[in-house]
């Protein structure tokens, strides 16, 4: 009976773990190209939730339709708040910067409770909900595409950054910016595309969860926190190790609520973020470095 | 110069005669509620519920020739800017009596002011402490949280079901329920075998239910308001747990059993005010008409269901009105008139106040339904 339900913690710990691993690679997309950590993030996930509703409820798209469109209209939104928010600020300091995410995902969070109520709403299952049974465990077929989608955009993601010449541009900002401003790379496009990339990936992980968490306008809060923990624990690295951060996140909080008490759920994770950031703030996995630019 | 004093004199003069004109054919009723904020859920249909109330009774012409006026302010939630607006609404509006605060913190903030200002207030929210112990001028209508509970352990009883795993949500309304039923089952004799919280916003509470099924109770009870509730139902799907299910009344919408899928809501049990389920009513109960009508007008007026929330207003005006008519029109009255509440149907249930029973309502005003393909259906 323990094992079984070990097994069962650690299943569910990794289906949550893989949200948070979504949403950390958004934060740290942003992060690694411009040194902003955009609090607005976790409103872009919410977002990408409500505005499938609202493509399904208003215009009758069916699901498959309203996603993209979804996608599409969150990472257009992505874009203002850069070029409305970020672009037009002067001295661009980390803390003006943190203020002004901050502002915005207030802001975003405003206008939706405005246009689409207080009510939680919940999106259809992208294929049914007969649970699949693993060894005494359960887990759900939408969690299968929660981790599907995950591996998916994380592959995608390094190939971007690693093959493609963008990528490579981008990754350059996140070296120096001042560098490669002097070898012809537009770094304000960069800082423009940073935000397009992740605005769309949290969107994608805003519209997978949703079936299973439910989605109202003050989703964002929590989501956006827990995936800036997995970051954090990953070091603000965009590739595996903010993954392994996500899904450490995931099994430690299930595991905790589980065998110590569901009343310390939250503080486990804020524990570990913590702890990440007094000892090791270059990431569980990260080499030390003298200096992050 | 002249011309000026003359404008003055005017304008002073039909002030005046405005005011004196108010104060003779109106009674003006003070509404404090949280119309924006995190407990805008409560306070929006409240203010909604108050202002329709107040309009259809003037249309027709008001109280034996005496108009109402509400005097409604939004609270954001905040206890501080209550007290603040409650003494605003004593001090210059002169209100009669009021209606509100939405929360329990908010009423408690609110109480001493009118205490000590000597007007009723009939407050919207639930919390036990508000009545407990009696204050001379304050009453509510919403049912203490401990009559839900013990409908569902009555229930439990019935079926002969005597372990029982808590799941409660970790906020006020949550830890009060959590309380609640901890006391009244250690009196009638049930076991606590698990007691699990979780957070407002948690996403997936399989792990607690992986240990409560462990555990396996003959029952689990849980108390919290959309979506964790919901996202509950589900994860006891998912994990395929038989283990019969308890919810709280803070459910009792449509709203759940749509979050939830009819599928996974299957077989939910939980005490719900009258208002949710007044189709499935007798025909004998009642509150049957009274609450079709409230419903029926509340989806004219605003387009959208009414909810419980809402009926706590309805339930407030309702007793202010029959206070007037029975007692008088000033805050003296209004208030004796409110502790000798008899028998009044309304939205929550039929209240008979004392002077030991500011909330007048008994286990009457829940009844407990089972949800069967997707609808509510009454538990015989």
């Amino acid at each position: 009976m323990q094992l079984d339900q070990i097994l069962q913690f650690a299943l569910s710990g990794l289906s949550t773990g893989a949200i948070y691993a979504l949403i950390g690679i958004g934060f740290s997309i942003i992060y690694n190209s411009t040194g902003i950590i955009n609090f607005a993030q976790g409103e872009f996930v919410m977002l990408g939730g409500m505005l499938t509703l609202f493509f399904i409820g208003l215009l009758q798209l069916p699901l498959w339709a309203a996603i993209p469109c979804a996608v599409l209209v969150c990472t257009l939104a992505g874009m203002l708040f850069e070029r409305l928010a970020i672009r037009p600020l002067r001295k661009p300091t980390p803390i003006n910067l943190v203020i002004i995410t901050i502002g915005g995902s207030i802001f975003i969070r405003g206008l939706s409770m405005l246009l689409w109520g207080k009510d939680t709403h919940s999106l259809p299952s992208f294929s049914g909900d007969e649970p699949i049974t693993i060894a005494n465990a359960t887990i759900l077929p939408q969690h299968l595409w929660i981790l599907g989608i995950t591996l998916v955009i994380i592959g995608a993601n390094k190939f971007f950054f690693y093959h493609t010449i963008s990528g490579k541009a981008m990754r350059a900002c996140s070296y120096n910016s001042r560098a490669a401003g002097l070898v012809g790379i537009d770094v304000r496009r960069m800082v423009l595309f940073s935000f397009v990339i992740s605005s769309a990936m949290g969107a994608m992980a805003g519209i997978i969860v949703a079936p299973l968490t439910m989605t109202s306008y003050d989703v964002g809060i929590m989501l956006g926190l827990k995936g800036f923990c997995a970051a954090i624990i990953g070091g603000m690295s965009s590739g595996i190790a903010t993954v392994i951060g996500g899904l450490i996140l995931g099994i430690l909080e299930s595991l905790g609520a589980g065998l110590i008490s569901s009343g310390y759920k939250d503080a486990i994770a804020f524990i570990i973020l913590l702890l990440i950031l007094f000892i090791r703030p270059q990431g569980l996995f990260g080499k030390a470095e003298s200096e992050r630019v | 110069m002249k011309k000026n004093i003359l404008v003055m004199s005017v304008i002073f003069i039909s002030l005046l005669w405005i005011s004196s004109a108010m104060a003779a054919g109106t009674i003006k009723i003070g509404g404090l509620f949280a119309v924006t904020g995190p407990a805008s859920f409560l306070g929006e249909p409240e203010k909604k519920t108050l202002e329709m109330l107040v309009k259809d009774l003037n249309d027709k012409g008001g109280i034996s020739g005496m108009k109402l006026e509400a005097v409604i302010y939004d609270t954001g939630g905040d206890a501080t800017k209550a007290v603040q607006l409650a003494t605003k609404l004593i001090k210059n509006d002169k209100v009669a009596v009021i209606v509100g605060p939405s929360t329990t913190g908010e009423s408690m903030a609110v109480i001493p002011v009118v205490e000590k200002e000597q007007i009723p207030l009939i407050s919207c929210a639930a919390g036990i402490k508000i009545t407990d112990p009696v204050k001379k001028w304050v009453f509510k209508t919403p049912a203490n949280d401990h009559i839900a509970a013990e409908k569902i352990l009555n229930q439990m009883a019935k079926s002969k079901q005597k372990s029982i795993a808590l799941l409660t949500v970790t906020d006020g309304f949550g830890s009060s329920g959590r309380e609640q039923i901890k006391a009244l089952a250690a009196k009638k004799g049930f076991k606590i075998v698990a007691d699990e919280v979780y957070g407002p916003k948690d996403t997936d509470m399989t792990a607690q239910l992986t240990k409560i099924r462990g555990i396996r109770p003959d029952a689990i009870i849980c108390w919290g308001t959309n979506p964790g509730p919901a996202v509950i139902t589900k994860n006891v799907k998912q994990l395929g747990i038989k283990i019969p299910l308890y919810m709280s009344h803070g459910v009792a919408s449509k709203k759940y059993i749509e979050l939830a899928g009819a599928e996974a809501a299957q077989g939910v049990m939980l005490p719900a005010g009258k208002l949710a389920i007044y189709d499935v009513l007798p025909k004998a109960d009642p509150q049957a008409k009274l609450l079709k009508d409230y419903d029926q007008a509340y989806r004219k007026h605003f387009g959208v269901e009414a909810s419980t929330f809402g009926g706590y207003a309805y339930d407030a005006f309702l007793l202010v009105t029959n206070a007037i008519k029975t007692s008088g029109p000033s805050p003296e009255k209004i208030r004796n008139g409110l502790e000798q509440t008899h028998k009044l149907v309304s939205v929550s249930g039929v209240f008979n106040m004392s002077p030991q029973d500011h909330n007048g309502l008994d286990l009457s005003a829940f009844e407990m339904v089972k949800i069967v393909n997707g609808d509510w259906s009454m538990v015989k």
